[in-house]
């Protein structure tokens, strides 16, 4: 049994926990104004926000319906469109209507939900930062020169910089853009008794789900399921080690202080990285286990050349991530399993690159994509990761083109050789991210692209591409 | 007060079809499609799929009592397969049952054998082996053939256009409710209401008047729900005809993706001659288009193709063909441009490839031979109120392009990885349906004794503010606040014999038969009020609620108005019809005056080119669009930007693929990619006003025309690209997605 607050009300559901939320809050509540279209996270329109009890009060953030998990939400506040509406249009929807952000209306509540989750959680009127908490949200019509619109006005209207995320939930209920109950739905919640049954011990192990919900929702419906718990803080130092938690989500770890003192472009790299609901959601660790051939994470901690913590009921082990892979979504992770936490040499990150390309820039599966690292000393490559995805059966760990790369010169040279060496590592296929031919071209252009953004002063494109 | 449209769609707060509440007892259809390309069905095994607990009935063709027939050209359009299946996805039987998902489930159950028959997939192939709609269609104007020897410059090419999945959020979906006396009454998520209710009416063998259709909006639509939707709501009507029970049939996104046709995807040799002025002197086309398994619209796109194949040029000598091939993918269909997009796509790359061949920019030939008044389209019918150049002329003034354009050349010159590149597309498309008798339209209005008003017409809102353009119209015509007003659903046992909402004209159509029912309740009401005012019903107006005698205002409010024109027994209600004058078009000639009148305008694309990694952001689309006396400018601009976007779509992202045997592999949001909210451009948007007297108000129609300024992002794609690659030699195959930028970046002629 699941008990949550939806919207206003508190309510039990009995149905099984793989059910997805769009199913409990359309068919079964009724609230028809969360829209059921593609189901796979990709087009927003289910979009409702899902508060979270944490120290100092309920934190919110925009997610889609559609991959959400009844247990998921337990002892949690959802909230629909039904749930914001007062008697008039709120600060947000006022604002998507006088712009003339609105045509079919279909993509219009998720909008609202998705520029809510913004204005709940961002430090800043940040105009960039509200497109990327409304770009999950697909307006066929289209309506984004209304929406690029409505979110200019709403950040010159509201400033967030002088309102703490502490105290955002009273200033929201001030400006109307929050109805007043949620000013007591942490209370309500905290009055809530847990009830936290053991899970079975065959239970499915779910984290975000994001992509289990895509692909085995029938399934998991039948399936006792064990949904591990949120990570904190997921990230931090032991020495020389990089720790990231397997249950840290793609959006805390790409806002982590901590991480971004690492690697200063991953907050921007990982907006590549699905859409913010999604991202809200979706596990480092779940990313990994997936296995896909072009996981972006997987691509990342390659080239840090990162070790898993995998634990069992009764030990710990650790694997290199290189080592995990062992074929097309296969790993090495055995029944009753789980990857605990991804550990790496800080020292990777001293010169680290990430590219991914695809069809569209965002929110799309990568045709292909490459992480770099590189240690120097005097212009010389102490050790060098090279890491793709997309060019064969499983996220690659390119080690031939690493070892030819160690104790080079940072010089054209070496680049060309490092992209002669590369093409020889990778097998990609034709399909419908594109042809053999042209990921082999894209994954030279990606190696450039490494260095010469990180070797600015010693490599120029004149210099690697001949005419 | 009646909140707008818009008010409730941010509240969430509108009904669509699937947010009706279901009726205790409602049954689930799911169709059971074919999963070959073509064959013929050697047995159906319905026995697991009838064993499953909650399967009501399973429907196949020699369950229908009428005639299996839900198009309007040729035979082979039925609502189930026979003896042929001739695509992947075809239905051929419907499985009932009470919940969805076992009705999903038990169609994945139906065992069909089928003897395999060869398929093709491509139109050059089908016409290759004589596959054919109907015969090839020509326009032609002057003399190509004596042309040519009068021109400096001759360059010959091709150019292919891809297919676009519509990606209406709001998928196919229908609920059809027995009623007594063998009626039904359906909600259909359908552009063509009339369509639905003629074609249930027929498979169930039944008259129109037992079957009523009723839309009250639609979660986009974009020409996909336009004839597609019929075959849905036909199959919930024999369900629920048959099983007397309401029935409900709805797609998940992948269904509808491999279910429905697509925008055309058309192949076509052209052939340009110019002097060495740049003026065009001759133009030779012939596009092969991909129309799918049978007719569905492709004949009247087809025919759309040849009105626009010149676009907003005069060309003197002209010879169009136009060859609809059958295939076996799901028969292709109406999408926002109908047509025109291809044609204009051809006619671009055979200027670009031209101008390249005379080292000038495009823009010198799109300049030159831009059509001025009087000068006469391919199939006769000269340019009348022409905009073509005021708006070629208004785009570089306003926008400053020729600063633009060398702080684009500054850029390029100082940036050897990164390109940019602008391109200019002007665009004229002809308003009105050319099946002549579609442009017809009734509105039922009536004024209840509470003064407000309740209005009824033909156009189905999809997003494109119909309704509120209805309202504004009435509002008007009536001089009083559109508050007041409520625009019904399109519902056909209110309004008859309605034609679809297409072609760009629902508002045209629909608010001309509205402001003329206005007028008529408007002429009973001048006499009640002259009477309480003591004037001459001519003296009477009524402005701003208020009864005005001479122009000034009088004690007669439109509360009292009302009132005592019920109280003296006068007609508040009226209905009215509106035929386009004056259009007609002779198919035998090929000659005619088709169009009510045309659409102007020009845009201007720019794009960034990553020449690293072939990655490229529309950055700008700066447009001057001819847009008559706007009924709504906030809705027209919507649709002007909508349309670009959706365009741009189709050009760059958007790319349909299908494996060797017709299966579609673009069918999810996941492999489909449209653009989103980093991918669309800042859009610039200048409307140029004007009178237009062959629409309502003076307003001109907006749907269409603006999609075709998103051709120009291909356009502006190519030339960034050459100012990397200048030995690169554009193939003119769209989309052009990063894949193909990066290898023509790098390569020679793909």
């Amino acid at each position: 049994m699941s008990r949550f607050l939806l919207n206003q009300r508190l309510v039990e559901e009995q149905l099984p926990a793989g059910t997805v939320m769009l199913d409990v809050i359309r068919r079964r509540r009724g609230l028809t104004g969360t829209k059921d279209v593609c189901r796979e996270g990709d087009c927003g329109a289910c979009q409702v926000l899902l508060g979270k009890r944490q120290a100092g009060g309920l934190r919110y953030q925009a997610v889609n319906a559609c991959l959400l998990p009844l247990g998921a939400v337990d002892g949690g506040h959802v909230v629909t469109v039904e749930g914001l509406n007062g008697e008039r249009l709120n600060p947000i929807q006022q604002a998507l209507v006088d712009n003339g952000a609105i045509q079919c209306g279909f993509c219009t509540p998720g909008l609202v939900m998705a520029l809510t989750g913004f204005f709940l959680n961002s430090p800043a009127s940040d105009e960039h930062a509200a497109v990327d908490a409304a770009a999950g949200n697909l307006c066929r019509c289209t309506g984004y020169a209304g929406i690029r619109r409505a979110i200019n006005q709403l950040c010159r209207r509201f400033d967030l910089s002088g309102s703490p995320l502490a105290r955002r939930i009273e200033d929201l209920v001030h400006w109307q853009i929050l109805p007043p109950y949620f000013l007591t739905a942490d209370e309500t919640l905290a009055a809530l008794p847990l009830h936290q049954a053991a899970p079975s011990p065959d239970a499915v192990r779910v984290a975000g789900g994001t992509d289990l919900f895509v692909q085995k929702l029938a399934w998991l419906q039948a399936q006792p399921l064990d949904f591990l718990p949120a990570s904190g803080d997921g990230i931090r130092r032991e020495g020389r080690d990089g720790i990231v938690d397997a249950t840290t989500t793609i959006e805390q770890l790409r806002t982590s202080p901590l991480f971004r003192q690492w690697f200063p472009s991953a907050a921007q790299d990982f907006e590549l990285i699905c859409s913010a609901p999604v991202r809200a959601r979706a596990t480092v660790g779940g990313n990994l286990v997936n296995a896909s051939p072009i996981a972006d994470l997987a691509v990342f901690f390659l080239a840090l050349d990162a070790r898993l913590v995998i634990a069992s009921a009764t030990r710990l082990r650790t694997v290199a991530l290189k080592d995990f892979f062992q074929g097309y979504k296969k790993t090495d992770l055995q029944p009753g399993e789980r990857v605990r936490e991804i550990r790496f040499d800080t020292a990777a990150a001293q010169h680290f690159s990430y590219e991914k390309v695809s069809k569209r820039t965002h929110l799309d599966i990568a045709g292909v994509n490459s992480a770099l690292s590189i240690e120097q000393a005097d212009g010389r490559i102490v050790k060098a990761r090279l890491a793709a995805g997309g060019i064969g059966p499983v996220p690659a760990y390119l080690a031939a083109t690493g070892a030819c790369l160690q104790g080079k010169t940072i010089e054209p040279a070496t680049v060309l050789e490092a992209v002669e060496i590369a093409q020889g590592e990778i097998t990609p296929i034709s399909d419908i991210r594109g042809s053999a031919e042209y990921k082999r071209l894209l994954l030279r252009q990606l190696i450039f692209a490494h260095f010469l953004k990180l070797f600015p002063d010693t490599i120029r494109w004149e210099q690697l591409h001949a005419r | 007060m009646h909140a707008n449209d818009t008010d409730l769609h941010a509240q969430g707060a509108s009904t669509f079809i699937d947010d009706m509440p279901e009726p205790a007892g409602l049954l689930h259809a799911c169709p059971v499609v074919s999963g070959i390309a073509h064959g013929l069905i050697e047995s159906i095994d319905l026995n697991d799929a009838l064993a499953c607990p909650g399967v009501v009935a399973i429907l196949l063709a020699r369950d229908i009592p009428g005639c299996n027939n839900i198009g309007n050209v040729e035979a082979g359009e039925v609502l189930l397969a026979e003896q042929e299946v001739v695509y992947q996805g075809q239905p051929v039987a419907v499985v009932v049952a009470e919940s969805d998902a076992v009705a999903r489930r038990a169609a994945g159950l139906v065992r069909i054998c089928y003897k395999e028959l060869p398929a093709v997939f491509d139109a050059r192939a089908a016409h290759a082996q004589g596959l054919h709609i109907a015969p090839p269609r020509i326009f032609s104007l002057g003399d190509v053939d004596q042309a040519w020897k009068d021109c400096d410059v001759i360059v010959e090419g091709s150019a292919v256009s891809g297919a676009q999945e519509h990606v209406y959020l709001e998928t196919q979906v229908a609920v059809a409710y027995p009623l007594e006396n063998e009626g039904l009454k359906v909600f259909s998520a359908t552009q063509s209401p009339g369509m639905v209710q003629r074609v249930i009416a027929r498979v169930l063998d039944c008259a129109m008047n037992r079957v009523e259709v009723d839309v009250l909006r639609l979660g986009g639509a974009f020409g996909g729900k336009e004839e597609q939707a019929t075959g849905w709501a036909a199959m919930a009507a024999l369900a629920a005809g048959r099983l007397q029970k309401p029935v409900k049939i709805r797609m998940n996104q992948g269904e509808d993706m491999r279910w429905t046709g697509k925008r055309h995807p058309y192949d076509s040799d052209f052939k340009i001659g110019l002097d060495k002025t740049g003026r065009i002197l001759a133009y030779e086309v012939c596009f092969y288009q991909n129309a799918g398994a049978v007719a569905d619209l492709s004949l009247a796109i087809l025919e759309r193709t040849l009105f626009h194949a010149g676009n907003s040029y005069f060309i003197p000598n002209v010879r169009a063909t136009a060859i609809s091939c059958r295939t076996h993918l799901p028969p292709n269909t109406a999408f926002r441009g109908f047509g025109g997009p291809q044609a204009m796509f051809a006619l671009e790359a055979a200027i670009f490839k031209a101008a390249a061949a005379m080292h000038v920019d495009p823009a010198h030939i799109q300049r030159r031979n831009l059509l001025q008044e009087g000068q006469p389209f391919p199939y006769g019918m000269p340019a009348e109120n022409c905009r073509a150049q005021r708006c070629w002329q208004q785009l570089h003034d306003r926008f400053d392009l020729p600063r633009r354009q060398q702080a684009i050349d500054n850029f390029n010159a100082g940036h050897s990885l990164e390109k940019k590149a602008l391109a200019l597309m002007p665009i004229c498309f002809g308003i009105s349906f050319t099946a002549t008798f579609l442009n017809q339209a009734s509105a039922l209005v009536h004024v209840y004794a509470d003064g407000s008003v309740s209005v009824s017409c033909g156009a189905v809102e999809m997003g494109q503010g119909v309704k509120e353009k209805i309202r504004h119209v009435a509002a008007r015509t009536l001089g009083i606040d559109k508050a007041r007003i409520k625009v019904e659903s399109t519902n056909t046992a209110r309004i008859a014999n309605m034609s679809p909402t297409a072609a760009s004209v629902g508002s045209d159509l629909n608010g001309q038969a509205t402001l003329l029912a206005c007028q008529r309740i408007l002429q009973g009401l001048k006499t009640v009020a002259a009477r309480l005012a003591g004037g001459e019903p001519e003296q009477i107006s009524i402005e701003q609620e208020q009864v005005c005698l001479d122009g000034r205002p009088t004690a007669t409010g439109w509360n009292k108005l009302v009132s005592e024109a019920y109280l003296s027994r006068t007609p508040l209600s009226a209905h009215a019809h509106y035929a386009t004058p004056k259009v007609f078009f002779d198919r035998s000639t090929e000659r005619g005056r088709p169009f009510a009148y045309h659409v102007y305008g020009c845009a201007a694309v720019e794009v960034a080119v990553d020449c690293l990694r072939g990655t490229y952001r529309v950055t700008d689309v700066s447009i001057v669009h001819d847009g008559g006396r706007s009924l709504a400018p906030d809705i027209d601009r919507g649709q002007v930007e909508g349309g670009v976007v959706q365009g741009l779509g189709w050009m760059t992202l958007e790319e349909v693929r299908h494996d060797g045997q017709g299966r579609l592999l673009t069918d999810s949001l996941t492999a489909y990619k449209i653009p989103d909210l980093y991918f669309a451009p800042d859009i610039a948007v200048e409307f140029l006003d004007g009178d237009n007297p062959a629409a309502v108000m003076h307003s001109k129609a907006v749907g269409e025309p603006p999609l075709m300024y998103g051709i120009g992002g291909y356009f502006a794609l190519v030339k960034a690209i050459r100012a990397f690659n200048p030995d690169w030699q554009p193939g003119f195959s769209a989309p052009m997605t990063p894949e193909k930028v990066l290898l023509a970046l790098y390569e020679c002629g793909c």
